[in-house]
């Protein structure tokens, strides 16, 4: 037998016995012959578990991670420090080996600490409302557009070119089959063009989605959007990368209808892509049209305070067909590594993260283009990541860089034609002077190899 | 300290911390000098400000007052609470895996890449399908991504906007409507019959040319294999509709039959069930998606692919459906995933499926004297009862209330809504036959109760960190945050 499965040939022969059966095929009698499949699966047979150990971590050594590159690649994924403590606590098996918590009596572990996560994005968004955690960023941004749609009565969501283009993609499959349609709002300078944006507003539009700081880096006039749709039927969907929170202006403070983005960087690992979480945060007015989980507070026969899964008939298992979406998972482990991230950091520590990339991607900004040999692509206030341009084909930089042990930049033009030695640096709190000086040299000396540097 | 009872804010003091960082060593500008101050927050983030011994002991105290599989027998209907198996978090924890950006260089992530492409090759094989996307993120994103597939088909035949209708049983989780209501189609409910079948005669009925076609899960969320499967889809396929299998039930037919083989034309499979990856309380989840070869075009992208010996991502399908979520799925679960079913191979995998199943029926052998089984045969991995008879006003909540006084989690409850009173027990393989024993009598001792000492019940359970909660109030006014 297998150490997964304790019942022994024994117990199987009494169960069957038990049973009236006298065979495991007997089982199965229900299920029509011509449907059994006669040769079993054409599977390797099973590893031990130290044949299994040698197996995977062979195959694990045959990448190279952020542990063993310098890592200089943002544009959706950060390579922030995690506290040990987060790490360790969500290994606790109470956690991560319990189910959604429908019986509130023993969940309240993972409910109260929702409740705290979603307090935290509360306050980090400055929004009213929040649910218990959605996929991804993505996902969330897809989510919150159908929300738009729905309680707005409109057909139509404008998203700025300047939006991470994996979510542009997800928002155009999610439109593209539900029957919605998508604009898209053009660009000046790596910043969404607000005059456009101000030309296609009409009364179709159900949302208006535009990043900051955006794809590129780009700190976006949130302030000037939250304005021109201010007393709009309009919803204005702001996508946010939720360490910036911590130094600028939040969704809530200019006027976001919902807030959401990409979670991972609060405490979760890079994972090749996740799971990560995605956070979705909206006024009290569009509380009940939330999609997925959300827990509340409330108090048990004696009095005592306790935490629920509420406003359920919201959702699937009530509603079926009228749900407001069909999600039923959230992602829990992920949010609780958020919140034990958040509450590690404290009001302090968010504020020092952010104002450490801040400092150190200046510094790389700064010192990568004052020779002139890497120029920056736009000319506007950024958080951690810029785009530079130069005469170098980016593909032989990131080649070189990884020669020299570091993951580099992001090739613009993988999604923006006109940028085509465009490369997307990211810088986070991680990064030291020594890493960063190092990086600006084997740059340089890329471009002086190709005769593209400085004579 | 299970009556350790503050909240993170609560404990918080001004000016403690809990993180180090090292000092900031290049040389820095007043912020307002990168940043113009229109852009900056003039508010707090108002976070908690505790030591490390306070988070520590917070979150540790948070743990004490949850019941996960490692702490108990959980037979929770539908959701396969089997164990998860150690070495599959240890694996996922190396630096290999947990440590590698999603946009790195291909050949920096081969053996990445090589996990994605195995574990797709071996799910086609279980599932009898031709090709499989991990992207998926959970149970139901799989649904959407099926059912965009779905549409995805009919819209290149040109009959996308005359096949407006989804046809779903009435036993159907409720992701299956919810999923194709998402994509703007219309749910058509099929009753079932008296057997708990899809009734083969009201199907016909429905079918016509305004059919997309149907979702089913078989077993179906009574646990019974559906015996006219094939007759099924042979019905929707006449009718130019596609077949969609929901796998949230697959840990039956590991080995045993394959939803490829039964006709289904898409189908998804959630690794947190079947392949035991942990439920994380809520999630992470994975939701993979399988297709006949037929459809295989409109797989999200990017698909993994081989080519010699080198893995690589291929963006460039001019009929996928696109992405459904960034990057690639839910990877950390998909190592997981793999390192199950390397460890379980051909043989126990069947033997999975063959434990699931008489587990599920010795218990309800058990049981059908003493509590209502509506439906009496044989069952596949879980079944469902119908409550209790008795005088005393107990209801299954009442009876799931009261096993959590005798330390097990209870079964899902009020599902499927086609079962007065339902009561869906999902066993699963890695409980033993003395764990099931002892179920069956604290399930025999309470329906003793029922009858003896009704308000045991009533009032259960007794000894949790809260007891029944006030439900009603949470939604009526909700504090749904901390202030």
């Amino acid at each position: 037998m297998h150490r997964y499965i304790p019942n022994t040939e024994a117990d199987l022969t009494c169960m069957l016995d038990r049973l009236g059966l006298s065979s495991i095929d007997e089982l199965f009698r229900d299920i029509p012959r011509e449907l059994l499949l006669e040769n079993g699966l054409d599977l390797p047979e099973a590893l031990s578990e130290q044949e299994l150990i040698s197996k995977m971590m062979g195959l694990s050594k045959k990448n190279s991670g952020v542990n063993e590159l310098t890592c200089f690649l943002g544009a959706g994924a950060y390579d922030h420090f995690i506290p040990v403590v987060v790490g360790e606590l969500v290994s606790r098996s109470e956690f991560y080996t319990s189910y959604t918590p429908y019986q509130p009596e023993i969940s309240q572990g993972t409910l109260q600490a929702i409740f705290e996560y979603q307090t935290m994005i509360c306050n980090l968004t400055g929004m009213d409302s929040t649910n218990a955690s959605m996929y991804d960023g993505p996902t969330a941004c897809a989510e919150a557009a159908r929300m738009a749609v729905d309680s707005t009565r409109r057909n139509t969501i404008a998203v700025s070119r300047t939006v991470n283009p994996e979510v542009r993609k997800v928002l155009d499959t999610y439109m593209d089959l539900c029957g919605f349609k998508i604009v898209e709002i053009g660009m000046d300078n790596g910043a969404t063009d607000i005059s456009q944006l101000e030309e296609q507003l009409n009364d179709d539009l159900a949302a208006v989605v535009v990043q900051s700081p955006n794809f590129f880096g780009i700190i976006e006039d949130m302030n000037a959007v939250g304005e021109l749709l201010s007393g709009s039927k309009t919803l204005f969907i702001s996508y946010v990368n939720p360490i910036s929170l911590a130094v600028l202006k939040k969704p809530g403070e200019y006027g976001a209808d919902i807030a959401v983005g990409e979670g991972q960087s609060l405490g979760n690992s890079l994972n090749f892509g996740g799971p990560y979480v995605g956070f979705l945060a909206t006024t009290k007015k569009l509380m009940r049209k939330m999609p997925g989980r959300i827990v509340g507070q409330t108090t048990d026969v004696d009095g005592k305070r306790a935490f629920v899964l509420t406003l359920q008939a919201r959702e699937q298992h009530i509603r079926r067909s009228k749900a407001s979406s069909n999600i039923c998972s959230n992602q829990g482990l992920n949010a609780l590594a958020s919140a034990i991230y958040m509450a590690t950091m404290g009001e302090s520590g968010l504020k020092e993260v952010a104002t450490q990339c801040m400092q150190k991607a200046h510094y790389a900004q700064k010192k990568l283009t004052e020779n002139g040999v890497y120029k920056p692509l736009f000319d506007r206030p950024f958080f951690m990541e810029f785009a530079v341009t130069s005469a170098v084909d980016p593909s032989s930089v990131n080649r070189d860089l990884l020669e020299a042990g570091i993951l580099g930049g992001y090739q613009l033009s993988r999604e923006y034609d006109e940028y085509t030695n465009g490369l997307l640096l990211c810088v986070t709190e991680k990064r030291t002077k020594a890493e960063i000086d190092k990086l600006v040299d084997c740059m340089l000396e890329t471009a002086a190899k190709e005769g593209r540097g400085m004579a | 300290m299970r009556d350790y009872n503050k909240l993170i804010f609560e404990i918080s003091r001004e000016g403690r911390k809990a993180y180090s960082l090292p000092k900031c060593d290049v040389d820095t500008l007043p912020v307002d000098e990168l940043i113009p101050e229109k852009y900056l927050s003039s508010t707090p983030t108002n976070m908690p400000e505790v030591s490390e011994v306070d988070i520590v002991r917070h979150y540790t105290n948070l743990s004490s007052k949850n019941y996960g599989v490692d702490t108990g027998f959980y037979p929770l209907g539908s959701c396969t609470m089997k164990y998860n198996p150690k070495i599959n978090e240890v694996v996922a924890s190396y630096d290999g895996f947990r440590n590698i950006h999603p946009l790195q260089p291909e050949e920096t992530v081969q053996g990445a890449l090589e996990v994605m492409y195995e574990l797709q090759k071996a799910l086609g094989e279980i599932t009898g399908m031709s090709e499989v996307s991990l992207q998926p993120a959970a149970g139901a994103h799989g649904e959407l991504t099926g059912l965009m597939i779905m549409k995805a088909y009919h819209r290149e035949r040109g009959e996308d906007t005359k096949r407006t209708k989804i046809i779903v049983p009435d036993s159907a989780h409720g992701t299956n409507p919810a999923s194709a209501s998402v994509l703007g189609y219309e749910v058509v409910e099929i009753e079932s019959d008296k057997n708990g079948d899809v009734n083969v005669e009201k199907l016909k009925e429905a079918m016509g040319d305004d059919i997309a076609g149907m979702m089913l899960t078989n077993p179906s969320t009574l646990g019974l294999f559906e015996p006219n499967v094939n007759e099924i889809c042979d019905i929707v396929h006449a009718a130019g509709g596609l077949m969609y299998y929901d796998g949230a039930n697959a840990n039956a037919i590991l080995g045993v039959t394959r939803p490829g083989d039964m006709g289904f034309d898409i189908i998804h499979l959630n690794l947190h069930k079947t392949f035991s990856t942990p439920h994380g309380g809520g999630g992470p989840g994975s939701g993979p998606v399988g297709v006949s070869e037929e459809l295989a075009k409109f797989l999200p992208t990017p698909t993994v692919e081989k080519h010699g010996d080198v893995y690589t991502l291929n963006y460039s399908k001019p009929s996928s459906i696109g992405k459904v979520k960034g990057f690639y799925g839910h990877f950390g679960v998909c190592v997981r995933a793999y390192a199950y079913i390397l460890s379980m191979g051909a043989e126990g995998l069947e033997n999975v499926s063959a434990n699931a199943v008489i587990n599920a029926n010795y218990l309800m052998q058990a049981l059908k004297g003493t509590y209502k089984l509506p439906i009496d045969r044989l069952c596949k991995h879980e079944f469902v009862l119908g409550g209790i008879e008795n005088d005393n006003g107990i209801t299954t909540l009442d009876i799931a209330k009261r096993l959590i006084d005798y330390g097990y989690y209870p079964p899902t409850v009020y599902f499927p809504l086609t079962i007065h009173e339902a009561m869906m027990i999902e066993p699963t393989e890695t409980e033993s036959v003395e764990t099931l024993d002892a179920f069956i009598s604290a399930m025999l001792k309470i329906a003793e109760e029922a009858e003896s000492t009704p308000e045991l019940l009533k009032e259960a359970p007794h000894n949790t960190p809260v007891r029944r909660v006030d439900e009603v109030s949470a939604a009526r006014n909700p504090i749904i945050k901390y202030t």
